[in-house]
Parts: structure tokens; C-alpha cells; sequence
């Protein structure tokens, strides 16, 4: 019986090479430790055993019993490894097939635009405000010291629906409104649709403008370049500037238009600056008293600036658009290039 | 504005160049647009004498000529022309080998007819001057320069023809008329180069007696507030000076006569229009201002005839209008050629009225654009005295004592107020020395009287835009230089809560959302036109039909403010299916605009509404209502759907999206007849999947509620039950779920997984198999009570919609 066991040990070796899936690991199992299998069966030899070697051989059989399982252990786990590579790789995908997509969707530049400058000016702590798109005359124009016979009003350049009511041609309407509803300190934006009877490559009839209003005590024009200057790191990099340059607007005084230095040429000149190492980005000013006072706002006590951003001109610039009227048309292979 | 170089050099003694100067203006709010060089594109061209002629052999018609053109260019060049007028002794302009004309025009030495021409002999046209730049320019042949010392044998020829110049063209901004002249930008640039201004001279003399039966008066002084008149008799009419002619060229004017040149002068160079009446034509010899009768007719000196009424001003004799202030004079009384005596106009017209006439009548002329801008009283009585100096001058008149000055409604007075230069420094933010303000105002010709830091400031008669402290202190900087000013970030302003409110957030997180469902945002103009909604078969009587005209709209195809966004949306569509983009999803989130009546007789309801288009193959019906249901889910307020008519949607796939018990909204299929219509090719498939929804935003926004508080989780178990119906074809899955959960409390969700048409059910028969969630929020839901529930639910769906359970 000594050498049978030998020779079963010899042969469970040989045979635990062949095992190598999940048949020949249970063809395995079956063949050494399954009820009708070799150790079982040696087991039962035993009785035939004399009784005096019986304790020798209980113990041999079950170091060799001991053995199988360990064995069978180390099998059983190095199938499931064969298995699981096989797995994979008759999972592994080509990586360089297309993508499947379900296309997200984007917003609207402007409204990605109009949003930059909101977060700039929201951490200022400035308000949004949005007004009505139809206005009266008297919050459009009179209120904000455009003089009757200003040629601001003049037909050619504003949407009349009755002769009160009109398109509103800035969203510096919205001043007004504010300025109505709130005193001191007061800071707003006031983003959204403005309407001008005219049309070609740079001007729609319809387009967006950002007010922005400042009223308190002691405000200033160094506030308002200050101010610009972070709105302009903010959306062009931070290493652009700002200039101010006189010019004129009837609801500030002094007014004026800024430049913030070319982020193309970073000021040396090329065809986005027209050579001039500057861009006009907008207009702005500290607010005419006049219009203080048309709000009941102390002009002797508190002082505003303003700040008036065409969107659509903000936008074509940062993304090299060159014909507004793109903006309007909607064409999905146009709008899903900007990312928010 | 137009400022030539030379002329501005008559008023002030610029010592920098052009460029220099161009960048000073622009630093103190005089933007140069444009400067122009006279000589851009004239390159060696220089004076030379024709020393020897002969005509060429083997033709008719060109000489060979010697030419000298000084030692540095050769005394003896051979050069031929074909000009007429060329006589030995001759001195032209000659463009040497080498040398450009205007127009990108390069002269090359070369051969003609077998000789070496070496350069051209050219014309006045050719160097792009006219006669009133410099005499002979306009005649047929070369321009001859004998006689003019300038022209030195050698010298370049832009010296002589004074071509050596530029002009400047400045924007000036609206509340600057008084620098819209040769004048008022001397002015400027004199007090930003610290230099004096010498004025033009408008000194004359006064000869004759005067005629008592010549009347001014004024009607309207509230339209005219100031009106000169100045009787010149003994007309001398006659060519101008040659330096007058010149500033009218420089400036794009012809000259025409020593009279019409003047007033034109005048205008030009003080920024005072000026009319000249032939007083032979001024019948009675009264000049009466006021405003047109109903129907009174004028024809104007470009033969136009125009019908008036009582908004536009006109200038009378005794019997008719002779002008139309302001903008032009009438046929009837022009100055020509034998004229005698005329009467000198200058005005001042309010330029509301001058613009209203000059747009309504749609005529405009370099006078009534100059009032619209804005004409000083100050500017009107220099102009006259200027316009009599240059009659005396210009030796074409004798000046009588007969004048007159209708000023009723005009102010005299400089206007005066108080100031103190910290108020200055405290709108700037910054610490401009007293000083250097005092300096910088009085340079601008402002009065400043200081007390003890106490200021009263006179303004300058020219300056009406000077209301106060703000406009000093933009006068102070802008000579200054805001280069002064330190950028602060609000250094004094209080602290302040900042950002979008609720509202404006909601619309974000809908924007965000939607864009997570594949949706582009798209923006549409507000306005569009009538055809736009017969596009969209809305009926005449339809509530959207009540839109708001826009009374001067760009074209008929933007003429109406929109009542749906709809029309807006499908052009977007329709549009991205012509470029080729066969699918895709859009949405806007804008105003339409409801009159709350017409005519507009108050602002109106701007309701802000959503709009989807949804397109292409792989999208249907169920897409677009998964994208409603996801709208729903990000706004917390639950859908719910019926069928619905909309006359631009198919009539079997339109639903009303209704939520808190109200119709929000419609999406759908465009209808097919709407497609059919639709400007798309024929053949073009995908373009018949087009769907539509229009949401009323604010309703829903109402419905939001943000107070929500969480719902405990069910910790008791649940139930679900699997039921396979049998039904009419007509029973609608909404149905059979509502009377589920009508049936029993226990019922939590009901879901549709299957339906199913066949032979073995029957025709006009389907089977819907739906899948019923049981839960109790206090206790297990037991087998028995599911099974009691499922029976229940059996029961009700028998007797209300006779759906059975399928038998397998």
C-alpha cells in the first residue's frame, strides 16, 4: 500500500499540470477528493489494512489528502486567473474605434460672455438687474439726460412703437429703474436685449449691452478704471490694461471711452488693433448729477460711475468672430463650438 | 470734421508734426480718423523747363522734348508728350524714371516709337489736383508753372502745387458743435499747446446811407432765437483769391464766386452758417421768420419743390418763403451773376426744428447739418462780422449802416458758476494741484476768479456744454491726462451682497439642463414679420395675431414685435437643415411680447418663454416628451399632458403640457402641411422630422417651489406586480394608469413595459403590460393585501375601461 500512494502521489502531480479550466479542475476534484474518488477509496482500503499499521497509514493517507486539497487550492485559484484573462481578452476592444456619443449641447456665447462678466462683478458684489425691453421715453431717454433734440433720438436710430413707447436703444434705461427702486449704495448690473434701426457686418438690430451702475459716497473715476481693469484681466489675461480717453456720453460726466491694450500683439500692434496696440471696448463715465437728481438721489452727497459693455463686441473679440449676424443664426455648427 | 494742416497753422503756431499732433488730440477727446497726406502717392516728380522741342518722326502728334530739371535730376533729358500746349520755355511738373502719381500709377524711362523717353510731363489731373487748388490745373495739357516763383527748376513739385500738406479728419463728439470749424479746433489746439490763438480779423468799414424800407423781423424766436441781417449794396461779383479757393479745396468745396464763397468760408472756417438773399428778389424788401402755413409750397436752389406745414421754419418776403431755415435758400432769390445788392443771413435755428424738417422733407445741405449739431449765438455774430471783413477784403461790396439783430429769445450773458477745486479733484479721485486747473482753464478761455479757493468761473460764450463742477473736471483731465488717474477698486464704496437672485439662477439651472439633453441655446431677433405666422397657419382671429407694429421698422420683415417664439424657432431649423445639419436640438429662453391692448397704450406683458426644436432622424415624439419630463424633473414641478390642436403642429401628435392645473405650454410634430411648405428640397427626409415646444416660462417658474423638504425613505418592504391588459385600441396608457391608481391607496408607481398587437388578441385590440409598485409608508405590504389590492385594480379597470387580464 506504501508504494501505491507513492504512486498516487506521482500521478496527482502529473495530473494537477494538465488542470487548467474549470472542467479539468473538477475532473480533478472528482478524481482524487469526490465521493468516488481515489482518497475516499484508499479510505475505505484501510479496513483492509492490519489493524497495527492502520494508525501509520491513517496518517499517510490524510498528509496525502492534505496535500491534494492544498493542491487543489492552487489550481482552483490559477484557473480563475486563466479565466479571467480569457475573459478579458475576448473582451478587449479596439480603443482607436469612434467614440459613441450623446452629444451634450452648449450655451449660447453671449450667454457664456454674459456670464463671465456677471461672476466678475458678483464677487464686487453687484447685483443683476434685468429691465424691460419695451420702454417709454422718459426712462430711456429724458430721465437720462438725452436732451429732447439729442440726435440719440432720432428716428433713425431707435425702434418707436408709439411715440412714448420704444425698443430700448441701451440698457442704461435700467439705471433709471434701479436707481427708482433702491438707494444708496447701489450696485448693479443690468445685462440684456437693446435694439438699434440698424444693420451690417458689426451692427444687428437687435444685441445685448451690460450697464454697469455704482452710487455712494465717494466714488470716483479712479474707481471706474479700477474696476474696468479687472473686468478686463478677467476676460482677456492678465497681463492687459486699460486707458481712458475723453469722449461723451448726455448721463456722464466726465465720459469716457476705454481701451484695454491689445491681447493679440500685447500692444505692439497688429491687425486686430488696427495697428494701434489698443482696443475700444466700451464707454463709460462718472454719472451725470443731472441724472442723480432725476432719481432723488442726493448729488452733493453721494457720487456713481457707469459702465456700458456691448456683449456681442466682447464676444467677437475673445473669439475671433467677424460678422454679428452669426450670433443670430443659430447654426449648430457654430453654436457647439463654445464652451462655457 | 476736416482741418487742414496749413489752415490751422494760420490760427496757431504749431511747432510739432503732424503725428505729434495727432496723438495730443486724440489724448484730449479728438479721435484723428483719418490723415491725409495730399502728397500720398506723388514720388519723384519735380519742376523742369522744356529747353527744346521737335516733333517726333513717324508721328503726328508726340514731341521730343530736352528738358532741364536742375542739376540733381539732369539738365538734358529726353522726354516726349503729346500734349497740346507744350511751347519751348515751358516749366511742368516732370515724374522723373522711377517716379509714382496717384492712383498706384509708376513712370518708367522707355522707349516710344523707336526713342528713349526718360519720365512723363504731367497734367494737374494727373497729379490729382483742380484749378482751385492751383490755377491751370483743369486745362487740357500740361500744367504750365511760369510765372510762379515757387517753381524752382529741380524743386519736387508737391511744394509748388501745395500739395505739401495734410488734413486732418476728426470725430467730434456731440457736445462739441463749437470745434465743428476750423476755428474751434484752433482753439483747441492752441490751448493744448500753450500757444495763442490769433483770431481771424473781422474788422470793416461802414459807407453809404442807409435804406429804411429793408425789414427783419422774427415770428418764431422761440424756433429762432437769434437772426442777423446786414445790407451789402454795389455788388462787385467776381472770381475768388486764389487762398480762399485753396481752403475750399482743401476742405472739398468748389469755389463758385466771391459771394457764395464767402458764406461757404464763413461756415467752414467760424462753423457759422450764412445765406445771401438777392434783395432785388426779396419782394418788399422784408425778410419775415416764421413758421410755414399748411400746403405753403418752396423751391429750393436745387430746383426741388417742397409742400410745408407749420412744424418747418421758412425766411418770407413780403409775399413768400425765399429760404427754408436753416437748410437751403430758394431759387426764387439766389445770388448770380448780376446780382446787385443782397442781404447776409446769420442765424441761429434750434436744431431740433432744422433736423425735424431736414428728415421729414428728406432735404439735407452742409448748413442744416451743421444746425443739427448745434450753432452757438457766439459763432453767429463773428460769422457776420468775419463775412462783412472778407466783403471788404475781397473788395466785392460796399457795406451799408442798414443791420440788423434780432435777438429776443437770446442770452448775452456769459453764464457764470461757483466751483472749488476740491470738488474738482473729488470727481477725478485723484490730487490735481489748484494751480495747474486754474492753467489748464484758463488756456480753454474760461474766466476763473479766485477767493480764497472759492471760484467763480465765467464759461466761454462757445462752450454750452459747461453746465457745472463734472465739466471742469472732464476739462481738467482731458488736458491733464488721464494717464493721472490711479485705478481703485472702490476704495469708499460700502460692502455689498452680490450675484444672480433665485430667479435668475432657475433660468441658469434650466439653460444647464437643457444643454445636458444634447440643446444648443440658440438667440432669434424679437421681431419678425406678419408672414412669419402664416407660415405657421395661425389664424387671422388668433390671440398671437395681436402683435405690436413697430412704427419705423427696418423692413417689413421686422415689423412686428413676436407673440411666439415659435416662428423664430422653426426659421433656426429650417435654416441649419439647409447647411446640412440633418439633426440637432435647439432652445431659446426670450420675451414674447403681449400687448395688454392696441393701440399700445402701456408698456406691454414681456412674457418670458421657452422654445425647443427638436430635428432629425433619431428624434420622435417620446424624445421630446422625455425631454419635457426632464424639464419637469429639474424644476420640481410635475407634468402632465393631453391632447391638444395647434394649428402649426400634426393633429395627432400635439400635447398641452399642464401643470398646477393650467395649460403651460404645447409641444409637438410640425404639422405635415406646415412641412410641405417649409422652403426644403422635396426629397429631403430627415426635414419632415422637425418638432416644436413652447413653454410659458414665467407660469412655470411660479410653480417652483424652493422650500421642498426631503421625503423619509420607505423603510417597508414593497410589492410589485406584473399585470399583461387587454384593451380596446382606443384606451389610452395614460388612462389605464390613472385608473390604477385610483384603485387602491397602496398603488405607488405604475409603469408601462410592453405593448403588444397580434391576430391572437384581436383586431382593434392591444395588450399593455405594466408593471405596479405597492407600498405602505407604516407597514410591509403583506402577500394578502397586494393580492386584495391587484383584485381591486382588476375589478376597476373591467368596469371603467373593459381591460382584462390576458389569459396565456
Amino acid at each position: 500500500m506504501q508504494t501505491d500512494i507513492e504512486a498516487l502521489r506521482v500521478q496527482m502531480r502529473e495530473d494537477l499540470k494538465k488542470v487548467n479550466s474549470a472542467d479539468t479542475l473538477r475532473a480533478f476534484w472528482q478524481e482524487y477528493l469526490g465521493k468516488s474518488g481515489k482518497i475516499p477509496a484508499m479510505m475505505k482500503d484501510l479496513r483492509n489494512v492490519a489493524p497495527e499499521e492502520r494508525p501509520t497509514m491513517g496518517k499517510v493517507i490524510n498528509e496525502l489528502k492534505n496535500h491534494i486539497q492544498e493542491a487543489y487550492k492552487e489550481a482552483e485559484s490559477r484557473v480563475k486567473q486563466i479565466e479571467l484573462s480569457s475573459q478579458n481578452e475576448a473582451e478587449t476592444v479596439d480603443i482607436t474605434m469612434p467614440a459613441k456619443i450623446r452629444q451634450t449641447g452648449s450655451l449660447h456665447p453671449i450667454t457664456i460672455v454674459r456670464n463671465q462678466i456677471i461672476d466678475v462683478f458678483a464677487g464686487m458684489g453687484f447685483e443683476i438687474y434685468e429691465g424691460p425691453e419695451i420702454e417709454d421715453d422718459t426712462h430711456c431717454f429724458t430721465r437720462l439726460n438725452v436732451p429732447k433734440d439729442h440726435p440719440a433720438r432720432d428716428m433713425q436710430d431707435t425702434f418707436y412703437l408709439t411715440d412714448e413707447l420704444l425698443l430700448r436703444t441701451q440698457t442704461s434705461a435700467g439705471q433709471i429703474r434701479v436707481m427708482d427702486a433702491e438707494k444708496p449704495p447701489i450696485k448693479v448690473l443690468v445685462p440684456g436685449r437693446v435694439f438699434r434701426s440698424d444693420s451690417d457686418a458689426t451692427h444687428s438690430p437687435m444685441f445685448h449691452q451690460m450697464e454697469g451702475l455704482v452710487v455712494d459716497k465717494g466714488i470716483t473715476l479712479c474707481d471706474l478704471q479700477g474696476m474696468l481693469d479687472e473686468l478686463c484681466r478677467n476676460l482677456f489675461g492678465s497681463e492687459v490694461r486699460t486707458r481712458l480717453r475723453p469722449s461723451y456720453f448726455p448721463f456722464t460726466e466726465p465720459s469716457v471711452e476705454v481701451d484695454v491694450s491689445c491681447f493679440e500683439c500685447g500692444g505692439k500692434g497688429c491687425g486686430l488693433c488696427k495697428h494701434t496696440g489698443w482696443i475700444e471696448i466700451l464707454g463709460g463715465g462718472v454719472v451725470n448729477r443731472k441724472v442723480l437728481e432725476n432719481c432723488g438721489i442726493d448729488p452733493d452727497v453721494y457720487s456713481g460711475i457707469a459702465f456700458g459693455i456691448g456683449i456681442e463686441r466682447i464676444a467677437m473679440l475673445k473669439y475671433g468672430i467677424n460678422n454679428i449676424g452669426l450670433f443670430f443664426q443659430n447654426n449648430i455648427r457654430f453654436l457647439e463650438q463654445f464652451r462655457a | 470734421m476736416k482741418l487742414p494742416f496749413s489752415w490751422l497753422k494760420e490760427f496757431v503756431d504749431v511747432d510739432i508734426t503732424p503725428e505729434e499732433l495727432e496723438t495730443k488730440l486724440f489724448s484730449c477727446g479728438f479721435e484723428v480718423e483719418e490723415l491725409i497726406r495730399l502728397s500720398e502717392g506723388i514720388s519723384r516728380v519735380v519742376v523742369g523747363e522744356i529747353t527744346h522741342m521737335e516733333k517726333q518722326e513717324g508721328t503726328d502728334h508726340l514731341y521730343l522734348c530736352r528738358v532741364n530739371c536742375g542739376p540733381e535730376y539732369g539738365e538734358d533729358l529726353a522726354i516726349t508728350t503729346g500734349a497740346p500746349n507744350i511751347f519751348e520755355g515751358a516749366i511742368v511738373p516732370v515724374a522723373l524714371d522711377g517716379a509714382t502719381l496717384p492712383g498706384g500709377i509708376v513712370i518708367k524711362a522707355r522707349k516710344m516709337h523707336g526713342i528713349m523717353s526718360n519720365g512723363m510731363m504731367c497734367s494737374g489731373t494727373e497729379l490729382g489736383i483742380t484749378d482751385d487748388m492751383y490755377p491751370g490745373a483743369e486745362v487740357n495739357g500740361l500744367l504750365i508753372l511760369n510765372g510762379d516763383p515757387n517753381a524752382v527748376l529741380g524743386r519736387d513739385i508737391c511744394e509748388v502745387v501745395g500739395l505739401d500738406d495734410v488734413v486732418f479728419d476728426i470725430s467730434i463728439t456731440a457736445n462739441r458743435p463749437d470745434c465743428q470749424s476750423i476755428l474751434g479746433l484752433a482753439r483747441e489746439v492752441a490751448a493744448l499747446l500753450d500757444k495763442p490763438l490769433h483770431m481771424p480779423a473781422t474788422d470793416y468799414e461802414i459807407t453809404g446811407e442807409p435804406d429804411p424800407e429793408i425789414s427783419v423781423r422774427v415770428e418764431a424766436p422761440d424756433l429762432c432765437p437769434r437772426y442777423l441781417a446786414h445790407y451789402v449794396r454795389n455788388l462787385r461779383i467776381a472770381e475768388s483769391p486764389r487762398w480762399m479757393k485753396r481752403h475750399l479745396a482743401l476742405m472739398g468745396l468748389r469755389s463758385i464766386n466771391n459771394i457764395v464763397d464767402i458764406t461757404n468760408h464763413t461756415l467752414l472756417e467760424i462753423g457759422q452758417p450764412m445765406h445771401a438773399f438777392d434783395l432785388d428778389h426779396v419782394e418788399g424788401k422784408s425778410i419775415c421768420v416764421r413758421r410755414a402755413a399748411e400746403g405753403e409750397k418752396i423751391t429750393t436752389l436745387d430746383e426741388k419743390e417742397f409742400t410745408l406745414n407749420p412744424n418747418n421754419l421758412v425766411i418770407c418776403d413780403a409775399k413768400k418763403p425765399v429760404a427754408l431755415a436753416g437748410i437751403m435758400g430758394g431759387l426764387n432769390s439766389e445770388i448770380e451773376a448780376d446780382t446787385k445788392e443782397l442781404l447776409f443771413e446769420c442765424a441761429t435755428f434750434a436744431r431740433d426744428c432744422v433736423r425735424k424738417t431736414s428728415r421729414a422733407l428728406g432735404q439735407v445741405s452742409d448748413s442744416s447739418s451743421r444746425y443739427e449739431k448745434g450753432v452757438d449765438q457766439f459763432g453767429t455774430e463773428l460769422g457776420l462780422r468775419r463775412a462783412l471783413h472778407l466783403i471788404q477784403e475781397l473788395d466785392c461790396g460796399d457795406i451799408t449802416p442798414t443791420a440788423f439783430d434780432c435777438s429776443a429769445a437770446a442770452t448775452h450773458e456769459c453764464m457764470t458758476f461757483k466751483a472749488r477745486p476740491e470738488q474738482i479733484n473729488r470727481v477725478l479721485g485723484i490730487e490735481v494741484p489748484a494751480e495747474t486747473m486754474i492753467d489748464i482753464l484758463k488756456r480753454l478761455q474760461f474766466g476763473i476768479e479766485d477767493h480764497d479757493g472759492e471760484w467763480t468761473v465765467t464759461v466761454p460764450r462757445f462752450r454750452e456744454d459747461i453746465e457745472g463742477v463734472p465739466d471742469l473736471a472732464e476739462e481738467v483731465i482731458r488736458e491733464y491726462g488721464y494717464d493721472h488717474i490711479v485705478p481703485t477698486f472702490l476704495a469708499r464704496a460700502a460692502v455689498t451682497n452680490g450675484g444672480m437672485n433665485d430667479y435668475q439662477k432657475r433660468q441658469m439651472a434650466l439653460k444647464n439642463t437643457l444643454s445636458g439633453q444634447g440643446f444648443h441655446e440658440a438667440m432669434t431677433l424679437s421681431f419678425y414679420s406678419p408672414a412669419d405666422l402664416d407660415r405657421l397657419h395661425i389664424p387671422a382671429d388668433a390671440p398671437e395675431r395681436n402683435a405690436i407694429r413697430i412704427l419705423n421698422p427696418l423692413s417689413e420683415n421686422l415689423s412686428i414685435m413676436r407673440t411666439t417664439l415659435a416662428p423664430s424657432m422653426l426659421t433656426s431649423v429650417v435654416e441649419n437643415l439647409k447647411s446640412g445639419n440633418s439633426e440637432g436640438r435647439l432652445f431659446e429662453l426670450a420675451n414674447v411680447y403681449i400687448p395688454y391692448s392696441l393701440p399700445l397704450d402701456r408698456m406691454p406683458d414681456e412674457r418670458l418663454t421657452l422654445c425647443l426644436g427638436v430635428f432629425g432622424p433619431e428624434e420622435d415624439f417620446f424624445t421630446v416628451k422625455g425631454v419635457m419630463e426632464a424639464i419637469s424633473y429639474v424644476t420640481g414641478v410635475p407634468f402632465t399632458y393631453e391632447r391638444a390642436q395647434v394649428s402649426y403642429l400634426h393633429p395627432g401628435m400635439t400635447a398641452a403640457v399642464i401643470a398646477g392645473g393650467r395649460k403651460i405650454g404645447v409641444f409637438g410634430k410640425l404639422a405635415n402641411d406646415v412641412t410641405e411648405e417649409l422652403s426644403l428640397a422635396k426629397d429631403d427626409r430627415t426635414g419632415r422630422n422637425i418638432y416644436l415646444a413652447e413653454l410659458d416660462y414665467g407660469a412655470l417658474d411660479a410653480m417652483i417651489d424652493e422650500n421642498y423638504h426631503y421625503v423619509p425613505l420607505n423603510e417597508y418592504a414593497e410589492q410589485k406586480r406584473d399585470l399583461a391588459l387587454i384593451c380596446d385600441e382606443k384606451v389610452t396608457v395614460g388612462e389605464i394608469e390613472e385608473c390604477i391608481r385610483q384603485a387602491n391607496p397602496l398603488v405607488a408607481a405604475v409603469r408601462l413595459f410592453d405593448v403588444y398587437r397580434g391576430k391572437n388578441i384581436g383586431e382593434g385590440r392591444k395588450s399593455m403590460a405594466f408593471t405596479v409598485t405597492l407600498s405602505d409608508r407604516e407597514k410591509d405590504v403583506t402577500d394578502n393585501a397586494a393580492q386584495k389590492a391587484v383584485h381591486k385594480i382588476l375589478s376597476n379597470l373591467k368596469f371603467k375601461l373593459g381591460a382584462e387580464l390576458r389569459q396565456e
